[in-house]
């Protein structure tokens, strides 16, 4: 799923490339200037190479250059956007398909610049904005695990993209507009955990490609860094990790954010959608101790401004109809493992009542959860999770606006209701 | 991202309850469109899971996983679970045995049901076609470890599958021995099939024949020899 996330951000990166592209497409295609001096070929050890494993874990690298039942690291797995198809690269040592025949400098290069080995630009559905955060020892280690996978000989498929999305020019503008190229600076005012977790989730866990909102360039801006967005063409809600009305973890503790990111549930909420995806791929198998530094750093971000919420879509009139009818569906359907209440049993029937990804001003993620259902993600602290039904075949479009409406504004909760159009918008939204 | 978020400083907070321990309270998920046992629902389109052999099961589960076989609901449920989860839904759901729905009434004329049963009991040899029985087996429960058992499912979804194995959205272990039949099958053929199965009553013992109790007509990937 983060296969799609890159591919939308991808698409929206080209759509900003092609306003700026037409000033800068003359502008020389050249390799990066500041190229790291060569250093000679070391042989790595095993314990270079198992870091290597864990750090590319981190990167969640598995995620997008493996296809459904492909070679591991092969590539080749399709990612889709409304201007075409991208696939992605082999990353095994094939010396003829894959990077085989590159060197430790060329991968920190491609990794700190977003320049290919032949100078040639990535798409930046490849999040080397992110990446250019990873240290040269990180990136060598993760260079020498690559070099250990088995090479598997198979061909990178070329990019399905439209005219004019295939002109990689196009990604000059973007590049001026959002890229900034550094290697993570600490902080020397934070604790060694802080910037720990700061420097993996900024760098290789790249949650800013989702949690941060995607203008109408298409490109992250810093200053709205981790303010969340809806996440293009997929439909899900990224929440903002600033704001404790949406997300923040500014009143969470400790021991519930790393259990949520590791776990993929905790006492105070559980993971769905493409959230499942990152613990699925990458958090679970991180050390307690990294968790525990991303769980610092995240717990720190929730301290900026909250967004307004907006006002109700709907006359008043019609939400307390909507409460009227909510109510008896909720008991019928909901109450048997959310409580009449809204308390759940938590960590596996999550909280309803004072939930504040439920109360969020975007509602798209509570009523994708009654459409769709869904099971917190497989993993080793949670390996055998409760899942929560599908009512998209049980209940109306009405049904769904009364139901999801109740929710929000029962037990306290303060979110606005919803309507059956925008219930039934979300019928279509892509599934997986 | 999508953080469940729980305030519990804000409403009464409970003793902690915790749902049963059990797979039945945890494959709920399944139960609007399955039935919370897998004997199915009023639903014409959604299939009974119970007593189909567990790999048989879990080999579906795979493959809606991966995306193989596409239906969208399934294949956004199963993406983050791993293959031990999905070995104990399939053995779960095999082990049921809820009694098997009343028989579809056929809505055929008497001479296509005579051609399904032809062809389910007989099969087709000039054109290729084997008998379901001869991998289903004569009573049509399926043996183990993988071939699903026939009975209690409504005429809508066994053509909807044979429709799915012909157009390439349902796919199964090289050689997909099914792709195969279903590509021999006419409009007519699957019609005559979907509504002579589904109208067959329940033999005394529904469970799956032990694995290579039948001698299968055509090699199939999902069911090693």
């Amino acid at each position: 799923m983060i296969t799609r996330i890159s591919g939308m951000i991808l698409s929206a990166a080209l759509i900003s490339g092609l306003s700026v592209a037409v000033a800068a497409a003359q502008q020389p295609v050249t390799p990066p200037s500041a190229a790291p001096a060569p250093q000679p070929a070391k042989v790595p050890t095993d314990s270079i190479i198992a870091r290597g494993e864990y750090l590319a874990r981190a990167g969640d690298c598995i995620a997008c250059h493996t296809a459904p039942e492909g070679q591991t690291f092969a590539g080749s797995r399709a990612m889709k956007t409304p201007f075409g198809t991208i696939f992605t690269s082999n990353i095994t040592p094939d010396p003829t398909t894959g990077i085989g025949k590159w060197t430790a400098d060329q991968f920190y290069t491609m990794m700190h610049t977003g320049r290919s080995i032949d100078g040639s630009l990535l798409y930046p559905a490849m999040p080397f904005a992110s990446y250019t955060k990873v240290t040269r020892d990180d990136s060598d280690a993760i260079f020498a695990f690559l070099m250990s996978v088995p090479a598997v000989k198979q061909a990178n498929r070329p990019h399905d993209l439209r005219f004019p999305y295939n002109n990689r020019s196009l990604i000059i503008g973007w590049r001026t507009l959002y890229f900034n190229e550094g290697e993570y600076k600490p902080d020397a005012t934070k604790s060694a955990e802080w910037n720990r977790g700061a420097y993996l989730v900024e760098g290789l866990g790249h949650c800013g490609m989702c949690h941060t909102a995607i203008n109408a360039l298409g490109g992250s801006s810093e200053s709205q860094a981790f303010e969340g967005g809806l996440i293009p063409m997929q439909n899900w809600y990224a929440p903002s990790l600033t704001s404790n009305k949406e997300a923040g973890l500014g009143d969470w503790s400790i021991k519930d954010i790393t259990e949520l990111l590791r776990d993929g549930i905790s006492h105070r909420g559980a993971v769905y959608g493409p959230m499942a995806d990152v613990v699925y791929n990458s958090l679970q198998y991180l050390s307690d101790d990294d968790v525990r530094a991303m769980a610092i750093y995240l717990k720190g971000l929730a301290q900026g401004s909250s967004p307004d919420r907006p006002s109700p879509p709907l006359p008043t009139a019609e939400t307390s109809l909507l409460v009227s009818l909510g109510k008896p569906i909720y008991d019928k359907q909901c109450a048997s493992c959310h409580g009449t209440e809204g308390a759940g049993m938590p960590p596996h029937y999550p909280l309803l009542a004072g939930n504040q990804s439920i109360q969020m001003s975007s509602a798209v993620n509570a009523i994708r959860m009654v459409l769709n259902g869904g099971f917190p993600p497989g993993t080793k602290g949670n390996p055998t999770p409760y899942g929560m039904p599908p009512f998209a075949h049980v209940l109306s479009d009405d049904e769904i606006a009364a139901v999801v409406t109740y929710i929000r504004t029962s037990w306290g909760n303060r979110g606005a209701p919803v309507s059956a159009r925008q219930a039934n918008e979300l019928r279509s939204a892509t599934l997986n | 991202m999508i953080l469940i978020v729980c305030l519990l400083g804000d409403g009464p907070v409970l003793a902690a309850e915790m749902p049963p321990d059990t797979m039945a309270a945890r494959m709920q998920a399944c139960a609007s469109c399955h039935g919370a046992m897998g004997e199915g629902t009023k639903d014409d389109y959604f299939p009974r899971l119970a007593g189909k052999p567990a790999g048989y099961l879990y080999n579906q589960l795979i493959a809606f996983r991966e995306g193989r076989r596409r239906y969208p609901p399934m294949n956004f449920l199963l993406e983050f679970q791993n293959d031990a989860y999905l070995h104990k839904m399939a053995e779960y759901f095999a082990e049921q045995r809820p009694p098997l729905p009343a028989p579809a009434i056929p809505t055929v004329s008497n001479d296509l049901l005579a051609r399904g049963e032809q062809l389910a009991t007989k099969g087709d040899p000039q054109r290729n076609i084997p008998a379901c029985a001869g991998c289903h087996g004569p009573s049509f429960t399926g043996m183990e470890p993988a071939i699903p058992g026939l009975l209690g499912l409504r005429p809508s979804y066994i053509s909807a599958q044979l429709g799915a194995w012909r157009y390439g959205t349902r796919t199964a272990a090289l050689p997909d021995c099914m792709q195969l039949v279903a590509g021999y099958l006419t409009e007519d053929d699957v019609k005559a099939l979907a509504a002579w199965l589904s109208s067959r009553k329940a033999p005394p013992d529904t469970s799956p024949l032990p694995r290579g109790s039948l001698p299968m007509p055509l090699a199939c990937g999902s069911e090693p020899n």
